[in-house]
Formats: structure tokens, sequence, C-alpha cells
């Protein structure tokens, strides 16, 4: 099945969801949730069908569309949008973890539940746009979209100290993204192409047409490397990060550690390797340092935590630390691994996030010192915490082992003694997930609270099985993942490890800028290209 | 049977997920056939792949199956397929033949406890993750039945996770576990770097094949050496070696069955089965080599040591376990693979006998574990009596039985190897072995001395579902030996069939020693073994000797041992507590909300006018946030649609 236009009506669907949901006046809270959760369940399937119009062996972009009537074309400003392996997991663990997010506020938002719902729906197409956009101007459209639904959240439906978090969020990110978007309109005078489409720019800057001065290169990649790193969260500009988690609801933790920090690898796969290959193979060995360092001080600082959502903060500074060591091995094995690591923290960091939100709702604390036992009172919950856990230590058989290992198989050939150090992350890892998961479910039920707590009802359940079977498949069975991103991780490792960047024809990895660009109004779907009629 | 062997490890997995999904909701019946049904039917299919083994020739004794692919990136490939040869062949028959027997006692020893499905959902997983782990045919399959195992163990030591004594000490056990795999995978890491694969066969055909590709690394370290040595300290913390043996004491907290099971026969001798497997490397590195025999013999005393002096009847079996398991580590060490693999063997059979043994003491006794309030058991434990007392002369290496075989190969091999020092320290833990075993069952079950009453406790015989699994290891804890007869009394079946899995095919033809010296050898051993035992009679059966007497003329001594060297203590305090002091104080205190936060913070109040207008943005009201919202999305989508 084929539909046209279907990444813009990915992307725009959940928005104009939202729209609705603000402007049906009186609903009832019920049908509101069961409305934003259908939806974004119905995005989820829509988004299945980019796995299926997936042909393998697969390159370069399978699918990729410009919306002919929504460009500036004097400012050179396209609405293009394309999948290929990099992130086409990407937009489906959006698309997946939405309706999880969704589903999971059920019971613990009652308060301005419209906004709250439309709110989520906006984050997800701000999401999707940032994995889909292929014009560095829409680029940086959605990604400051994508900030304004996560600041609300935090600022208004979040813990205490909510407005500190919030305002540290946008700071954080702001300073970022401004960087970024100078870096950006200097990129668009620098190559002279008249044009803010990220292939053509690469194409000119692969091919020779254009190029940039070791120094522009070098400053170019900084900016938009810290608006990257600060996302990612990578050593030292993390602290942001422990505050937004604790202080956001559960739904917002779980999109933010499942999806939004993924922008910031993700936009360095996307656009720091394949634009500035040398300043990346230059920064190389800082950065891999910092993701070690990361890798190490995000897990010793989150086994000391006493709260149980900022220890989880903290393991995603760790897990993402390994994200970016794999990008910087440049090794197919290291960048497949990343792109896997990105699937697995999401999906295993997503569900401890629900984890605790669902603990927190019976009992209103996250502090550890207050539970102790509850695998007596919550048997199956405490199951599913563990299979989680397990997941994001990385045990063999589940998910995260798979991206951990490439990731630390790639970058052992760059750099052992470095890789050696990472490599005890494993023991930190676990030593945080097991001492927490001992201090809260195992010992004597010593407070009556805990022992009234209910197990988990079939709400939660639904909200939990599909992450575990997630993580059980990714675990046994990688194939049907690695395969996809094989091809898109060989193109972007192509310039970095060919030395010869310039009078480089015809490369398999970009386009020349003399190639075809889709008409406007065009979908193609490779290998076959097809047209569709204009409207 | 050569096309479904594979399907070994597939019932107790299928065992697993049925307990692990229903089991609370099936009667006990249906949860004790499931958990041992599974199991046994994984032993009878064993039973008939080394039939089907045998039935091959020498050279081809080998199974394998591919199932499908787990991982792979660009160069990298590893699959889930699983083989059989001489080798696993051994160690699958050993884990399928005790584990049945362990669950079938488990139906009674753990009769009556609220978690019992549990239980037995975690024992199968156990023995899907310990089958896995042998039948490998790559490494990083290897490494899941790794950490599986390693899971079990976690959750079975844990098993009673309200005690927070059980808690603590399965996740120590993991943890320590932990280190030893982060150096195992650097080891692969290795291994695939130089011979571009992870599968045992490619590895051992580069080594064989290309000797000048792959020369025998001596003196300085070499990268093969590096290799050996790196899935060596994961053997370490697997095995319970120097200096990561500290989990495996802990673990006595676990059931017993689980002790007998995990914590002696089978998962901690995973990290012997690995070196075993990987001795086409280890052979081409003489320094791992020697470093694995003399880890194991060092491990092999000082455990003895400690365990001469433990009151907790598990804790001297566990203490006993890790240094018999440091006896097949120097065995190994000095090229004896075959003789490693045979105490490894006899040990799972004596062992778990002694384990289940003092199982059926605790039950019969209501919990009771420690050696000075038991006593005068012999009269109302008979059977048990009987069973333990053939493990212990088992163990203590008397003449006859099984381990008086199998630890006089490895001595044999430690002196026939010129490895004298580590033979006069075998002959040393020998001694203290059979002291210490000894001991144990005079405490137990012998007289208590004039004055002083055995405990009142009403102890009773354990049901037959318990004994009959007892006195079954105990007939094969006499017999085993009969299939490593040394050279001199007979043929070494063992070796036979063990010889094609190996690197070394002849294992030192047997070189030093004649067969008189190796007679005297034995002679000497089964001395110093009788004499352990005597000492222990003198102690605490004639009691012409003073214990306590002993301990108040060496006080330091006995407080050392007593206190086990305080390697826990100085674990804690050289490594955890400043870990978890810099962690917080230097990291997250100091580091992330002084340094950084305060940078940030007072980049926040110069933007205090930013902030301002922040705040009035934020009036409360949902409504003005998302006019806002919209507004901002409708000016983009005006400015696209008309400039």
């Amino acid at each position: 099945m084929k539909i046209p236009y279907l990444l813009a009506l990915l992307t725009y669907l959940p928005a104009a969801g939202g729209i609705l949901v603000l402007l049906v006046n009186g609903a009832q809270e019920k049908v509101i949730r069961w409305f934003a959760f259908l939806l974004s369940a119905a995005v989820f399937v829509l988004s299945l069908l980019l796995v299926a119009s997936y042909p393998l062996p697969a390159a370069g972009y399978v699918l990729e569309e410009t919306l002919g009537w929504l460009q500036v074309p004097q400012l050179g400003i396209t609405h293009h949008m394309g999948v290929d392996g990099v992130n086409l997991f990407l937009v489906l663990l959006t698309t997946f973890l939405t309706p999880i997010a969704i589903l999971s506020s059920f019971t613990a938002v009652h308060r301005k539940v419209q906004s709250y719902y439309a709110l989520l729906l906006f984050l997800e197409t701000g999401m999707l746009g940032v994995f889909l956009a292929l014009d560095l101007v829409l680029f940086y459209l959605f990604w400051e979209v994508t900030l304004v639904p996560m600041y609300l959240l935090i600022g208004i439906w979040g813990g205490e100290r909510r407005i500190y978090a919030a305002v540290k969020f946008i700071l954080y990110t702001m300073v970022g993204s401004l960087l970024m978007l100078v870096a950006i309109l200097y990129l668009h005078l620098q190559t002279g192409t008249g044009s803010f489409d990220l292939l053509r720019i690469a194409g000119q800057l692969s091919s020779g047409a254009a190029a940039l001065t070791r120094t522009q290169e070098l400053w170019l990649f900084l900016a938009f490397f810290v608006a990257f790193a600060i996302k990612v969260p990578l050593f030292p500009f993390h602290t942001w990060l422990p505050d937004a988690h604790v202080e956001a609801p559960t739904a917002g933790s779980i999109l933010l550690a499942g999806v939004l920090l993924k922008m910031g690898a993700y936009g360095i796969l996307r656009f720091c390797l394949p634009l500035f290959p040398h300043a990346s193979t230059a920064f190389a060995p800082l950065i891999s340092l910092l993701a070690v360092i990361g890798i190490i001080y995000g897990a010793l600082v989150a086994l000391v935590q006493t709260d149980m959502k900022k220890l989880i903060a903290y393991s995603s500074v760790s897990h993402l630390g390994f994200v970016v060591l794999g990008i910087f091995s440049f090794s197919l094995q290291g960048l497949q691994g990343a792109s896997y690591q990105m699937l697995n923290h999401g999906i295993s960091t997503g569900a401890l996030f629900l984890i605790v939100g669902i603990l927190y709702e019976r009992r209103h604390t996250r502090r550890i010192e207050e539970f102790g036992g509850i695998a007596r009172s919550m048997p199956h919950y405490a199951a599913a915490t563990l299979i989680i856990a397990l997941s994001s230590i990385g045990l063999p058989g589940l998910n995260g082992f798979v991206g951990e290992f490439l990731i630390l198989l790639g970058s052992f050939a760059k750099n052992s003694a470095l890789t050696a150090v990472a490599v005890t992350g494993v023991f930190f890892s676990a030593a945080y997930l097991l001492w927490m998961y001992q201090r809260v479910y195992f010992g004597p039920l010593t407070r009556d609270e805990n022992r009234q707590l209910a197990d988990l009802d079939r709400r939660e359940w639904a909200c939990l099985i599909p992450l575990i079977l997630m993580a059980v498949w990714m675990g046994i069975y990688s194939q049907p993942f690695l395969q996809r991103m094989e091809g898109a991780s060989r193109n972007i490792l192509h310039p970095i490890q060919s030395n010869q960047l310039v009078a480089r024809e015809a490369s398999p990895d970009f386009r020349p800028a003399a190639s075809p660009k889709p008409a406007a109004g065009e979908s193609r779907i490779a290998p076959e290209p097809r047209s569709f009629p204009h409207e | 049977m050569s096309d479904w062997f594979w399907i070994i490890p597939f019932f107790p997995l299928a065992g697993f997920l049925v307990l692990g999904l229903v089991g609370r909701r099936l009667p006990v019946a249906a949860v004790s056939l499931t958990a041992c049904g599974s199991v046994a039917l994984s032993f009878v299919t064993a039973l008939f792949s080394w039939q089907a083994l045998l039935r091959q020739p020498d050279e081809a004794r080998f199974f394998s199956q591919r199932l499908f692919t787990w991982i792979a990136a660009g160069n990298f490939q590893a699959d889930f397929s699983f083989g059989l040869n001489p080798l696993s062949m051994v160690m699958v028959l050993v884990i399928t033949g005790v584990g049945l027997l362990i669950h079938i006692y488990s139906t009674g020893y753990m009769h009556g406890d609220p978690g019992y499905p549990r239980f037995f959902a975690y024992l199968n997983l156990f023995l899907f993750a310990m089958l896995t782990l042998v039948m490998a045919e790559n490494y990083l399959l290897l490494f899941v039945g790794w950490e599986g195992v390693g899971l079990c163990s976690y959750l079975l030591i844990g098993f009673w996770f309200e005690k927070p004594a059980a808690a603590s000490a399965g996740k120590k056990a993991f943890l320590v576990n932990r280190i030893g795999d982060a150096a195992f995978l650097l080891g692969l890491f290795l291994l695939f770097y130089q011979f571009g694969t992870l599968d045992f066969r490619g590895i051992e055909h580069a080594l064989h094949s290309e000797p000048l590709h792959f020369p025998v690394e001596t003196g300085q370290i070499g990268t093969l050496t590096l290799t050996a040595l790196l899935l060596f300290v994961g053997a370490v913390g697997k095995s319970a070696q120097i200096p990561l043996y500290v989990w495996l004491p802990d673990a006595m907290e676990g059931p017993t069955p689980v002790s007998a099971l995990i914590h002696a026969a089978t998962m901690v001798t995973a990290g012997i089965y690995l070196v075993v497997r990987s001795s086409a490397l280890f052979t081409r590195a003489p320094l791992a080599m020697e470093t694995v025999a003399v880890v194991g013999m060092l491990t092999a005393v000082f455990a003895a040591t400690i365990g001469l002096v433990q009151r907790d009847i598990k804790r001297v079996l566990a203490y006993s376990t890790v240094s018999q398991l440091g006896y097949m580590f120097a065995a190994v060490g000095v090229g004896a693979f075959v003789g490693g693999m045979f105490h490894l063997v006899t040990h799972a059979f004596f062992k778990a006998l002694l384990f289940l043994g003092a199982g059926s003491v605790i039950h019969g006794l209501h919990g009771e574990q420690d050696l000075f309030h038991m006593g005068n058991l012999r009269k109302q434990m008979p059977r048990t009596f009987a069973v333990m007392l053939v493990g212990m002369l088992a163990i203590a290496g008397v003449p006859g039985l099984s381990g008086f075989f199998s630890k006089d190969e490895i001595l044999w091999k430690l002196f026939s190897s010129g490895h004298t020092w580590l033979w006069i320290a075998g002959l040393a833990g020998a001694a203290m072995t059979a002291f210490y075993t000894a001991r144990l069952i005079l405490l137990a079950f012998g007289s208590r001395p004039h004055g002083e009453e055995a405990h009142g406790h009403a102890a009773h015989e354990s049901p037959a579902v318990m004994v009959v699994p007892l006195v079954i290891l105990a007939l094969l804890s006499i017999a085993a030996g009969w299939i490593g007869l040394p050279a001199w009394l007979g043929t070494n079946h063992l070796e036979e069939f063990l010889s094609p899995a190996l690197a070394v095919h002849a294992e030192g033809a047997h070189g030093a020693g004649s067969h008189s010296t190796e007679i005297a050898a034995a002679a000497l051993s089964s001395g110093i073994a009788l004499l352990g035992i005597g000492a222990a009679l003198l102690f605490y059966f004639y009691r012409r000797l003073d214990p306590d007497a002993l301990a108040g003329r060496f006080p330091f001594l006995y407080r050392l041992l007593r206190n086990k060297y305080w390697v826990d203590e100085l674990y804690r305090g050289v490594f955890v507590q400043p870990c978890l002091w810099i962690s917080r104080r230097v990291f997250w205190l100091y580091w992330d909300q002084e340094v950084i936060d305060g940078l940030v913070n007072g980049t926040g109040r110069i933007l205090a006018g930013a902030g301002n207008i922040l705040r009035r943005l934020q009036s409360g009201s949902v409504r003005d946030y998302a006019a806002w919202l919209c507004a901002g999305a409708l000016t983009v989508l005006l400015y696209l649609l008309i400039v």
C-alpha cells in the first residue's frame, strides 16, 4: 500500500489531532484521552508502512518527498523529508513510545487534560519532524517546536521545582540551538547553493563544488555539535537532564529519555559526520574521551542517588555516552551499535521511567528509602522491573547487550585503552540498578503503606508488555533492525573513511549536486520510483 | 539424534516459560512434573546424543546446528548455533544428570515454600542457560549462557528476598561476576580482531593450521597471552578464584539445592570449561597457563585454610568448593586438561552429595546451620549420615573412591610436569581438605563431648524423594573414578573420549615419571588424606586434642582464619566506600551541583530579564499557552505560504 505524502501525513497527523483536542469544548476527560491514544496508535500503525515499503538491501533514502506548496524557494527552504536506515527506526521508536506515554497518563493527569494531551501530540509532531526533515531550516524549526511542549509539560504538570527545571531545560537547549542556527545560516551562505537542502549541501561539499576551509569546518562542526551534545547529553553538558526528569510528569520523562535525547545523537549522525568529516575526525579523540567520562561518571553518580528518577536520569548520561562512543569510533560496528543502542535506550529507559511513574502514582514518592520489600506486595511489577533493568544493564539475550557489544567492539579497534575503560561501565550499570532493585524490591516490608500496594492493573500491563516484548525480540533477533541500518551507516562512514574528499565523483552516499532532485510534489520510493498526480 | 541434539537446552526453557507464566495457578504436582519432566527429557536426549556421538569415528565426533543469525554487522557475525563435542558432551551429561537429581530432591526440600513455582522456574531457566553455555558454538553465545547462569544465580541466591542477607548476597554475586565479565568482553574483542571470528572451530583452526601466524608466546605478554589472561579473569569471577572468590561463600544464603547445583556442581565449573574449551589458545600462551596454575593452587590452599575453622555447615562446603575449583585450575594450568575435567566430574558428584546431605541435615533440624549446635545426628538421620560419609571419604581422597583418582591425577600431573612447589602445596591442601570434611561429619553426626549437650532438636530423617537422589549420588561418588583410571591401573576412558576435543592430545605423554613413581606419589597422597582424617578424629572424636586450646595458642592465626583474612572488609574499605564517597561528594554534590550548575545558574541570573518575561508568560492559563503555541505555528505556516 502506497500512501501519498506519507511522511508529511505521519508528521502532521498528531498535531492536527492536538488542535482538534484543543478546539473541542466541554468534552469528557475520558473521550479526550482515548482520542489521543487511538490517534497516536493509528500513527504508529501508519508508520509501520515505512518498514513494509523498505526494500532490502537498501543504501540510500528509500522514501523521499517534498511538499511543493509548502516551501520558500526564494530563500532556498524546502519541505524535504526522507527515510533511510538512520532515521527509520527512530521514527518508529517515536510512534511506538507516544501511545505508551499517553496511555500511562490516563490516571496520572486530571488537570488541564485537554492541553496536556494536545501538547503530547504536538510533541510527537515535533519529534517526527526532527527525524524526517532533510532541510536544515525545516530541521531547525522542528527542533525548536519540540522545546515548547516539553517546556510546558514540565512547567505545568511537573513536580515542586518544575519552574527551575523547565527554565534550565529551555536555557540549556536554547544556547545550543542558537549556535546551530548561526551555523546553518553560515553554511548556507558559504556553500552558495542557494539551498538549505541537506543532501544538496552535502553533495556540494563532498563533490568539491563547494569547499570549507579547515577553520570554517571546525567552527561549524563545533556549533552543530554543541547543540547536539547538550541534547544527548554529553558530559559535561548534562546537568539539565536530572532536573528535567525529576520534575517532568511520567509521560514527559518517557518521551524525553526515550526520544528527545536521541535527537542529539541523531543530529550528530545526520549532520556532523556527513557535513564535516575532517572536523569530526579531528575532534573524535576528545569527544570519545568525553563519552567515556560520561559512561563512568553517569554510572557513578547514578549509584549514589536517593531519588529513583534521578538515578535513571543519570543512567541515561551513561548510556548515551556509549552511543556517542560508538558514533565516533567511525566503524560500522560502532555506528550500527550506536543506532541500535538509541533504540534500546528508548525502550529500556522509557520503560524504567514508566515503572517509576507507576510506583509514584501509588505512593507519591520516589525516594528509595521509602520502599523495601515491595516484591512481596507487587510481584508482577517486580518481575517486569527486573526484566527491564536487565535490559538496561545489558544482559545478553536482551536488547541492551547487542548495542553495547557492537559499540565496544567497534570502538576497541580504534582505541583499545579507552574502550577498556568504557567496558567497566558494564559493571557500574549493574551496580546502580541492582542496588536500587535490592533496596526497593527486596528485604522485609517495613512500612505499612507498602504492604497495601496494588499490583499492576490491565492498563499498566498494556503499557509494559510491548516494551518487554521489544526488549526480548531485539535481544535475540537483531537482524531485521541491523540489516536495515547497515546501508545508511556505510553511507555515513564513507566520507570519513575516504581521505580524498575532493574530486570524488558519483559517490554512492551523496548524490552529486547535478543529480535530479525529486520534483516538488512528488514522492519517490526506491527502488522503483513512482510519482503521484498533483492535486 | 545428531539432527535433534540441539533441542537439549530447550526443554528446560519450555519448563521455565510454563512455570514463569502460569506456575502460580498450577497445582503443586503439576509444577513438580513440569520442572523435573523437562530436565528428564533433556537428560534422555543427552544420553541418546552421547550414544550417537560414540558411533562416530574419533575425528568426526562433532555435531553442530546453526539456528539463526543473532548479531551481524559488517564483518562481524555471531549465530545462535549449538554444538556437541566430547568436551561439551561430558558437561551436558553432568548438568542434566546431576540437575535432574537435584530437581527431584528439591521437590522434597522446597515442599510447602510459598515460592515453589518460582523456585522451579528459576531452576529450569538456570539449566537452559547452563546448557547454552556449554553447547554454544561461539564465544558470544557462550557469553549468553555465562550471563544467564549468573542471572539465575542472582535470582536463586536471593530467592528468599525478604532476608536482607540473601538479597545482598545475590547482588554481590552478580556484581563480582560482572568484574570478570568486563575482562571477558575485552578478551572477546581481542579474539575477534586476531581471528576475525568468535567461532570456536574457526579460532582453533587458525591456531592449529597457521603456526607461523600464531607462534607460542613466552616471556613477554603478547596478544595471545593477553587474550588468554582476559578470558581467565572472566573464569576467575565465575569459578570463584582469588581475588574474586568473595561472592561464593555469601551465595550460601540461597536454598541448599541451589548451592548444590549452581555453586558446586555446574555453574562454578564454567570457568574451567572455558579454559579447557580454549585449550588451543591457552597452550599457545604458556605465561597465561602458568598464571592459571598458580592462581588455582593459591586459591586451593587459601580457601582450605578458611574452611578449617568455619562453623556454618554450608560455609565449610563453600570454601571447600572454592578450594576444589582451585585444584581444577591448577590442573588445566599445567596442561592436564583431562585431569581438570575429571575432577570437575567427580567433584560434581561428591560435592553435590555433600551439599544435598547438608541440606538434609538443615531440613531435619528445621534450619539449623551451625555445626556446633549439631551432633548425634548419626542415630536420627542414619541414611543421610551414610551418604555424607561416602561424600566425605570421596572428597578426602580415600583410595578406591572417585575423589582419590581425580585428585591424584591432578597431583601427579603437577609433579610430573615439574611444578614441584605446586605439588607440595597441593598435598598440604589435600590434608586440610580431609581434615575439614572429617571435622564437618564428626561435628554434625558424632556424639557431643561430655558436659555439652547436643541441642535438643527433634531431628527427623528426610523423605524418600530427598534420600534417593542422595543414594544415587553416593553411588556415583564411589564409582565415578573408574572412568579415569591411572595408567598403572587400567584405561583412562575419559582421556580417550576427550582427547579429540583438546589441544594437547598425548597430554605430556606421562613424560617425567614411571609407573612406580606414580604409584609412590599416589600412596603418599592417600597417606596424607588419612593423616588429615586422623587429625580430625583426634580433635573431634577421641578428643585427645582440644581445638580451643590450639586456637588459644595461636590467637592471631585463629582470628585471621575465623575472619576469612578480612578480605571482605578490605574490599569494602578500599574499593566500595571510597567509590561511593567520591561519587557522592566529589562528582555529584561538588562538580555537578556546584561547578556546572553554578555556571548555569549564574548565566540564568544574568538573563534575569528573560526570566521575568518567561514568568509573565506563565499566566497559568492553559488557554493562553495554547494560544501562544497556535499563534507561533500559524505565523510560521503563513510565512511559508505567503512568501
